[in-house]
């Protein structure tokens, strides 16, 4: 068992309330992603469970336990920070044995353990070199290894990737995907990047200004987004949003398609409009549009599809998967 | 082509930095050469480079005419004394403020700072009266406290920058991993700022043994340091330029060897933060 149950946290520094009150249930092994624009109170909300942080008010539970007050080294989690804050003076070997050592294990025990982690993350060789010694990829492995040997409740990582070039991320994300698999362990993981959420997470919680905007599985929110922020902000590219005469015709103060929710032809459709820029992917092609009376919309078309800047065409975007909003952002339910 | 303008940039560069060193040096060759000349030598026009008596009498009248080595001990004791006692005072004051800054923090270092652009005759008179009344005149004790005051702010200010240096992180990191205040001090901290506060050490033990108003003005001859030990020999009955200079190049000859084996750690304390 290893859950975690947020009740009525609050998080203020001096006057500013960076997290208003807020439930949060987080269950045994789930891969939890927080996410949202950056001052969010995402990352305060990670060092509020890590207890780097205390709550304002609030409780918190690990494991049916109260953990409120508890010390950050007596909660049982282990934390991966985004400048991987490796010890610089101390091998890979010391780095991953730290916790151990301060858990006061015994050296044979620290030994074989570290060396499976070692084993695992493919750092055997680098075992005796320094942090500065290593690329960024390995420090990464040596900061998530060191999480690992302590064989924690739940793991904490704060945007551990966002200091990786693009090809290493995806690597990466690969890699803390298939850890989770095999470990089965908790895992809560803080991002700015919904790409990251969508493909790693059981359960996403999305947060704007301290407030949680919606929690649910990556298709949920991509499927049935709760309003107009989560509908936005989850799917790339972003989704289109029309409101006015448009909007009315569906009984709504603005309606959202997404790119690839719209069918699009050259000779005829609901929409008409003048390709801007075409962004040719090979197997597909994004459209900027400018849509007349509409204003400028994205729409994804095949690869195949003859398509050139300047050229007319027309889009019809599919009812079912048109999002309504009221004017409060809020989603209209059908 | 490029690569040409490239070289003569570097050969250029280069001669001027030796230029510029040797004018830097030259006033301490000269000094260590005069000392090994007889007075009539010291004083000859044109100036004599090389081709004068070579002579060790100067260091022999020096060595029997005043005791070197309670000099010597003086300028270590103060010197030393006053490095410890500024840097217990100021490694929990820079601790501080780089860990838990306040609004407040930069205006206090900035304070500290221009204290030191006081002119320090503008305080000799009431600090003199002071050390009277508490009888610490020419006593090691009362050189202790005050270059310890005068190099404190310079102290805190370069132990600040080393302190910031060290990302919250790691410390942050260091108490998830269940180490305790202790052991997060003891296995983490330390280490990480060792070279800060050696660096630190080293240039203030340079500063104070180098400092000339205070210890000439607040003693007599009990905890007189080298540098009143010079100071002796220019004396107004004469010019003694040759035992002037053997004096000079006694006391300044441990700090420049100390200087010479510590460089590394000096460059990188001067230039920390600078350059990375």
């Amino acid at each position: 068992m290893s859950s975690i149950h947020l009740k009525n946290v609050v998080k203020r520094f001096g006057e500013v309330e960076v997290i208003p009150p807020l439930d949060l249930e987080i269950n045994d092994g789930e891969f939890v992603v927080f996410v949202g624009p950056s001052g969010c109170g995402k990352s305060t909300l990670l060092r509020v469970i890590s207890g780097l942080e205390d709550a304002t008010e609030g409780t918190i539970h690990i494991d049916d336990q109260e953990a409120t007050s508890m010390p950050p080294g007596e909660r049982g989690l282990a934390m991966v920070f985004q400048s991987y804050a490796l010890y610089p003076h101390m091998s890979v070997r010391k780095n991953i044995s730290f916790p151990l050592k301060m858990a006061g294990m015994d050296q044979n025990e620290i030994n074989s353990r570290v060396n499976e982690a070692a084993k695992v993350l493919n750092l055997s060789d680098y075992i005796d070199r320094k942090p500065g010694q290593l690329s960024g990829g390995q420090r990464q492995r040596v900061a998530i290894g060191r999480c690992i040997v302590r064989e924690p409740t739940a793991f904490l990582f704060d945007e551990p990737l966002s200091n990786l070039d693009a090809a290493l991320r995806v690597n990466m994300r690969l890699e803390i995907s298939e850890l989770h698999k095999n470990l089965k362990t908790t895992m809560i993981y803080v991002t700015h990047d919904q790409v990251e959420a969508m493909t790693m997470a059981d359960k996403i919680v999305v947060l704007r200004d301290g407030y949680i905007e919606q929690v649910g599985s990556p298709l949920d929110l991509y499927n049935k987004p709760d309003n107009k922020f989560v509908a936005g902000f989850i799917g790339s590219p972003k989704m289109n949003f029309f409101s006015g005469d448009v909007a009315a015709q569906y009984n709504a103060d603005s309606i959202g398609i997404r790119p690839e929710h719209m069918d699009s032809s050259t000779e005829s459709g609901k929409w008409s409009g003048v390709v801007k820029v075409a962004e040719h992917l090979g197997s597909d092609t994004f459209l900027h549009v400018v849509l007349d009376d509409l204003g400028a919309a994205l729409v994804r078309v095949p690869g195949d599809m003859p398509v050139t800047t300047g050229d007319r065409v027309y889009a019809t975007p599919r009812t079912n998967e048109l999002h309504r909003f009221d004017a409060q952002g809020k989603t209209i339910k059908n | 082509m490029q690569q040409a303008t490239l070289n003569q940039r570097k050969i250029l560069t280069s001669v001027l930095a030796w230029l510029i060193g040797l004018m830097i040096f030259f006033p301490i060759f000269w000094t260590i050469l005069t000392s090994f000349k007889t007075e009539a030598d010291a004083i000859a026009s044109p100036p004599m480079l090389f081709n004068f008596s070579w002579t060790t009498e100067n260091y022999t009248e020096v060595l029997s005419r005043s005791n070197y080595f309670l000099h010597f001990m003086n300028s270590v004791i103060i010197s030393v004394g006053s490095t410890i006692l500024a840097l217990i005072i100021a490694i929990p004051a820079a601790w501080s403020m780089a860990f838990s800054p306040t609004k407040r923090t930069k205006d206090v270092l900035l304070w500290m700072l221009s204290t030191k652009m006081l002119p320090p005759v503008g305080v000799l008179i009431p600090i003199y009266l002071l050390f009277r009344e508490w009888g610490l005149l020419d006593t090691r004790t009362g050189l202790v406290i005050v270059l310890t005051l005068m190099n404190l702010p310079i102290v805190i200010w370069m132990l600040y920058t080393y302190f910031k240096e060290i990302p919250v992180d790691i410390l942050e990191a260091a108490r998830m991993d269940g180490a305790s205040l202790k052991n997060e001090i003891i296995y983490v901290l330390t280490p990480m700022a060792v070279p800060g506060i050696a660096s630190t050490m080293l240039l203030n033990v340079i500063l104070a043994w180098n400092e000339a108003f205070w210890t000439l003005n607040l003693t007599a001859a009990k905890a007189a340091p080298l540098t009143a030990f010079i100071a002796s020999y220019s004396s107004p009955e004469g010019l003694f330029y040759a035992k002037l200079s053997a004096a000079s190049t006694m006391a300044i000859g441990p700090i420049l060897i100390m200087g010479w084996f510590s460089q590394k750690q000096l460059v990188r304390g001067l230039t920390f933060g600078a350059v990375k």
